[in-house]
């Protein structure tokens, strides 16, 4: 085909549609199935793998389970499938643990608030949302602690921290544990960054320590030694104490998650604001802390995520967490059987998973809003 | 520098790379529409054209980090197809200067350059520098040669790049809009050291904004919108006296 | 709070001395230390008080005192009649053997789970996806309850033990491994070891040297490959088997001989490895995933085919991405050993700050030894890799 030095194009190319096996279901599956001789082996291998071993455990779950029984004589019978009666059975021991029956609208009441309070919280383009910030984090501890323990002058009767367990006493931990963790660790941060040597040594000395031993020994430290450093009379209450250790533990890492958006900020922000002649409080209140904590958003979450799931350990120090509470049902002799751990075990993990990776999905969410937003 | 047509047919011996019929999806997106343009030895070549228009595609394709799924595309006597060999034989002579300058972090200047040339040319290590000090002695920062990319400026970065790529002794050489990233101060000097690459000889086929370079050194311009070439020219006429219509908009748009 | 971020900048005109921020943050500084201070003295006094009160003993004569308790896993020689001390010994060297056995599975897994990530295959990404996602948004603590509870608990009893081959034995006393048993050709086999070791490495050299020298390249990894497989097994052909193997033997009730690994330790290790491989997995997909597709393309356009291009362009930056992070995990690792004490595993924390501090009742003393110990390992772990990024960091800025 012979071309001239020269070039000029008559009629345009007319748009034509890809040929068969270069877009579709074929072509993706050709490229991401069997695209070598490996890639097809493996494909297969799976492929194997999950028909085997998919349906008995889909089986397990739903139509070999026993969903409703009086108590366990029905689950030894069919020990191919889950017990979910004893699930439903133990349903309000998981969520109150002993709390008195007649005062478990005081737990709804808190959760529900505070349910409503963090979905106020996190979702973007709500209005007012310092407002419920501000809310979360003063007003609704102070009212939750005087529902849930009660207070003789306001004629609600006081129900003894020892009764509290499950589902409440994981949510009360994970609260306490937000509630304090955020301004806590926003100090530890602005004074591990302070010119002051005195502030600084301090804060890093705090959060290294707390960072570098395990909760379990936070937890035995606060329930072993609290009581020998306070005076006698102020018998910290039981609960309190792992409450204390929760509190200090969540503040170190958050204050690492913080000192990391403080200096993704850049220079400029803390410059624009001192021209501006805003003093230091006003300087971090009103500039850097909005900007630098809406950008570690992910990690913060993250933290909490992890805080979650570190209040199945306050078992260890009898706390009766919603894990503890699972473990204790099951020793109920009427429902003993081969399929009733598996049962709870398989419940607790889907619990935990739905509220972590939902809480992950989220951070992701908030991290693609904030990355459109940075992209100038 | 104009050069008369050839007589010979221009598919064998004097073509460095040809297109025959060539398309290319991105899915259903038809990105390369029936592309025919035959590159001879020696001669030099500059695409322009707006954003999205398929340039740097088009040649990604030449050194396959891009698929074609129709047509076909010949270089230096080879046919691109999926066969591994093929694909190993061109990259080996053909060359590629990135816009983002690729070069490799972790490995000093020198290192970049003789990585290839040690493990794909199976080159003895001294020679393979020998030779890597006399490129970054022509493209002019020999005393860069024990410095890492991270502390060499971008034009200074691009250079080594030139010099990393020639190092394999490319028959052709291939550049995708190398100085767009560049601060406006070291885009001559990257364009000088192309404009000398091109005195020596070498086959080039460049994706550039700069029209002035083309002026000076293509011997050909392509002009391509929506996937297809639109006109080609030398370049004199090309500037002077465009034919089609979109050329003359998108030159207009360019140049003011 | 005083300078902030710009210390010594003076102020306008208002010279009094309480508004000049170096006496501000002198003040301020005076005040927190007399703060921390007075609660650490008012704090210490109490707790002086209170321990008189309840007879808790201070000071560290307990050390020295019989321990009175049995452990059931001793690296080192133990009884009811040892000392304190020496049952915290005992829970060291657990916890170091937990940690020296999980880490290094818990990488191998983690690694092939990250690459099965990356794999092009489609299945194998999801499935690799399904597990991370899966085993790190559930409680380790619920993990490990499965597998001691859920799994090793409910095992058959000793007498229906199931074995792989009649040599190893799986049932709820625990996982029942053969021991080896040197015999005389035993130094032979591992004299061809030693050797095989030394002559893969003297190989690469020579190899390393040869290509330098002529270009040419030899196949460094089969060489050394069949070395540390062939000497040896020459080794075994020549001498005779180095290790007769006894595994265990059904006697009476139990297992007798053997390796035997409780399952308290099991059951710790099973989910240790399994939930931090999910962790190392994603740090080396970030990782990977992190170095710019452009560093890809470059070597390819360089005719460097996909082997070639991965070992000497990806995986050097990929590494400096993922050391970071994996230490971090292993530090994780050892500190989430510590659960070991709900499931009864006879670490540091359950000997020590468990079963010790309940007796003794010296809760301050075992609780500063305790955290000192992890202290000290975190510190030593987190320097290591400060020397590490000082070392390997790229140079100069980051490249545009």
């Amino acid at each position: 085909m012979s071309e001239a030095l020269a070039f000029v194009r008559e009629a345009s190319e007319p748009e034509e549609p890809p040929p068969t096996f270069s877009s579709g279901a074929a072509a993706w599956a050709k490229a991401n199935l069997f695209s070598s001789v490996g890639s097809s082996l493996t494909t297969l291998a799976f492929v194997g793998l999950v028909l085997s071993a998919l349906p008995p455990m889909i089986a397990w779950a739903t139509t070999n389970a026993v969903w409703s029984a009086p108590d366990g004589a029905l689950c030894r019978q069919h020990q191919d499938g889950a017990c979910w009666a004893f699930i439903f059975a133990k349903l309000d021991y998981l969520r109150f643990g002993s709390y008195p029956i007649s005062e478990r609208w005081r737990v709804n009441t808190v959760e529900a608030i505070g349910g409503c309070l963090i979905v106020w919280l996190l979702s973007p383009g709500a209005p007012r949302r310092d407002w419920a910030a501000l809310m979360f984090f003063s007003a609704y501890p102070i009212m939750a602690f005087v529902l849930l323990h009660g207070s003789a002058a306001l004629g609600l009767p006081i129900v003894d921290t020892l009764l509290w367990g499950g589902i409440l006493v994981s949510f009360v931990t994970a609260v306490v544990g937000i509630v304090f963790s955020l301004p806590l660790g926003v100090l530890l941060a602005l004074g591990r960054r302070s010119k002051m040597p005195v502030v600084r040594l301090a804060s890093v000395m705090f959060i290294e320590f707390v960072r570098g031993v395990p909760f379990i020994t936070i937890l035995f430290m606060a329930n072993t030694m609290l009581p020998l450093f306070v005076p006698e009379s102020w018998t910290p209450d039981r609960l309190l104490r792992p409450l204390v250790g929760i509190a200090l533990f969540s503040a170190a890492y958050m204050a690492e998650e913080v000192r990391g958006g403080l200096q993704l900020l850049g220079r400029g922000q803390y410059e624009g604001a001192m021209a501006l002649g805003l003093n230091y409080p006003l300087m971090m209140g009103l500039v850097v802390l909005p900007q630098a904590l809406t950008m570690v958003i992910p990690g913060i979450v993250n933290n909490f995520v992890g805080l979650f799931m570190d209040t199945t350990l306050v078992s260890i120090v009898g706390a009766t967490d919603f894990l503890e509470a699972m473990n204790n049902a099951f020793k109920d002799p009427a429902w003993s059987g081969p399929t009733i751990m598996a049962t709870g075990y398989v419940f607790a993990g889907m619990f935990y998973f739905v509220v972590d990776y939902g809480m992950t999905r989220y951070s992701a969410f908030v991290e693609r809003k904030l990355a459109k937003g940075r992209r100038r | 520098m104009t050069r008369p047509k050839e007589a010979a047919d221009e598919t064998r011996g004097d073509a460095a790379i040809a297109f025959a019929a060539l398309h290319k999806w991105y899915g259903d997106f038809h990105a390369l529409r029936n592309i025919n343009l035959t590159v001879r030895r020696g001669e030099r070549i500059v695409i322009c054209g707006p954003s999205g228009s398929g340039k740097s595609t088009l040649i990604r394709c030449v050194n396959r980090l891009e698929e074609h799924q129709r047509g076909s595309i010949v270089v230096d006597g080879v046919e691109l197809t999926n066969d591994v060999k093929r694909i190993d034989m061109v990259r080996r002579e053909v060359g590629m200067v990135f816009q983002s300058f690729n070069l490799f972090p972790h490995l000093t200047i020198l290192e970049n350059c003789t990585l290839a040339p040690i493990w794909v040319r199976k080159m003895p290590k001294r020679d393979a520098e020998d030779l890597a000090m006399t490129l970054l002695t022509r493209v002019k920062i020999p005393e860069q040669a024990s410095k890492f990319p991270g502390q060499l400026s971008g034009g200074q970065q691009q250079r080594v790049a030139i010099a990393r790529a020639l190092c394999m002794n490319p028959k052709i050489m291939l550049f995708d809009e190398p100085t767009s990233a560049l601060d406006p101060e070291m885009v001559k000097e990257v364009l000088d050291t192309m404009t000398s690459l091109a005195r020596d000889g070498m086959t080039m086929i460049v994706v550039t904004h700069e029209m002035g370079f083309a002026r000076q050194v293509a011997d050909r311009v392509v002009f391509m919108d929506n996937g297809e070439i639109v006109e080609i020219n030398a370049p004199g006429p090309f500037f002077d006296n465009p034919q089609h219509e979109r050329t003359k908009l998108f030159l207009s748009q360019i140049l003011h | 709070m005083g300078p902030g971020l710009m210390s010594g900048t003076e102020g306008p005109v208002n010279r009094a001395r309480y508004n000049d921020p170096r006496v501000r943050g002198v003040i301020y500084q005076a005040l927190l230390i007399a703060v921390i201070g007075a609660l650490i003295g008012r704090g210490g006094y109490n707790a002086y008080v209170n321990m008189q009160a309840r007879g808790i003993p201070m000071g560290f004569g307990f050390w020295n005192q019989i321990a009175g308790f049995e452990i059931n896993l001793h690296l080192i020689p133990y009884s009811g009649v040892s000392t304190y001390g020496r049952a915290f010994w005992v829970g060291l060297l657990n916890t170091l053997l937990i940690a020296a056995i999980c880490i290094p599975l818990a990488t191998l897994l983690g690694f092939a789970v990250g690459v099965a990530r990356l794999s092009p295959n489609w299945l194998s990404s999801r499935c690799a996806l399904i597990y991370t996602n899966a085993l790190r948004n559930t409680p380790l603590l619920l993990q490990l309850l499965f597998w001691y509870n859920a799994v090793l608990k409910s095992l058959p009893g000793p007498r229906q033990s199931l074995s792989l081959g009649d040599v190893v034995f799986l049932n709820n006393r625990g996982l029942f491994l053969p021991a080896a048993i040197p015999r005389p050709a035993a130094t032979a086999f591992l004299a061809a070891v030693a050797l095989a070791c030394a002559a893969a490495v003297a190989f690469r050299v020579w190899a390393r040297r040869r290509q330098n020298r002529t270009g040419a390249q030899a196949p460094v990894a089969l060489v050394s490959a069949a070395l540390l497989v062939g000497l040896p097994a020459l080794a075994t052909v020549a001498a005779g088997a180095p290790f007769s193997f006894e595994s265990a033997k059904l006697s009476g009730f139990n297992l007798k001989g053997g390796v035997q690994v409780i399952p308290e330790m099991a059951a710790l290790a099973f989910g240790l490895v399994t939930f931090t491989a999910a962790f190392i997995a994603e740090i080396v997909r970030a990782g990977v995933q992190a170095v710019p597709h452009g560093q890809v393309e470059a070597a390819a356009a360089l005719g460097l085919h996909r082997g070639l291009a991965t070992k000497l362009v990806i995986v050097p930056q990929a590494m400096r991405l993922i050391v970071p992070p994996l230490t971090s995990q292993y530090l994780n690792l050892i500190k989430n050993s510590s659960l070991a004490v709900f499931i009864g595993y006879p670490d540091l924390v359950q000997i020590f700050a468990g079963t010790v501090l309940n007796q003794t009742q010296a809760a301050v003393q075992v609780m500063a030894i305790t955290m000192a110990v992890y202290l000290a390992i975190s510190l030593g772990v987190a320097g290591a890799l400060n020397t590490y990024n000082a070392r390997h960091a790229l140079k100069g800025a980051a490249n545009v």
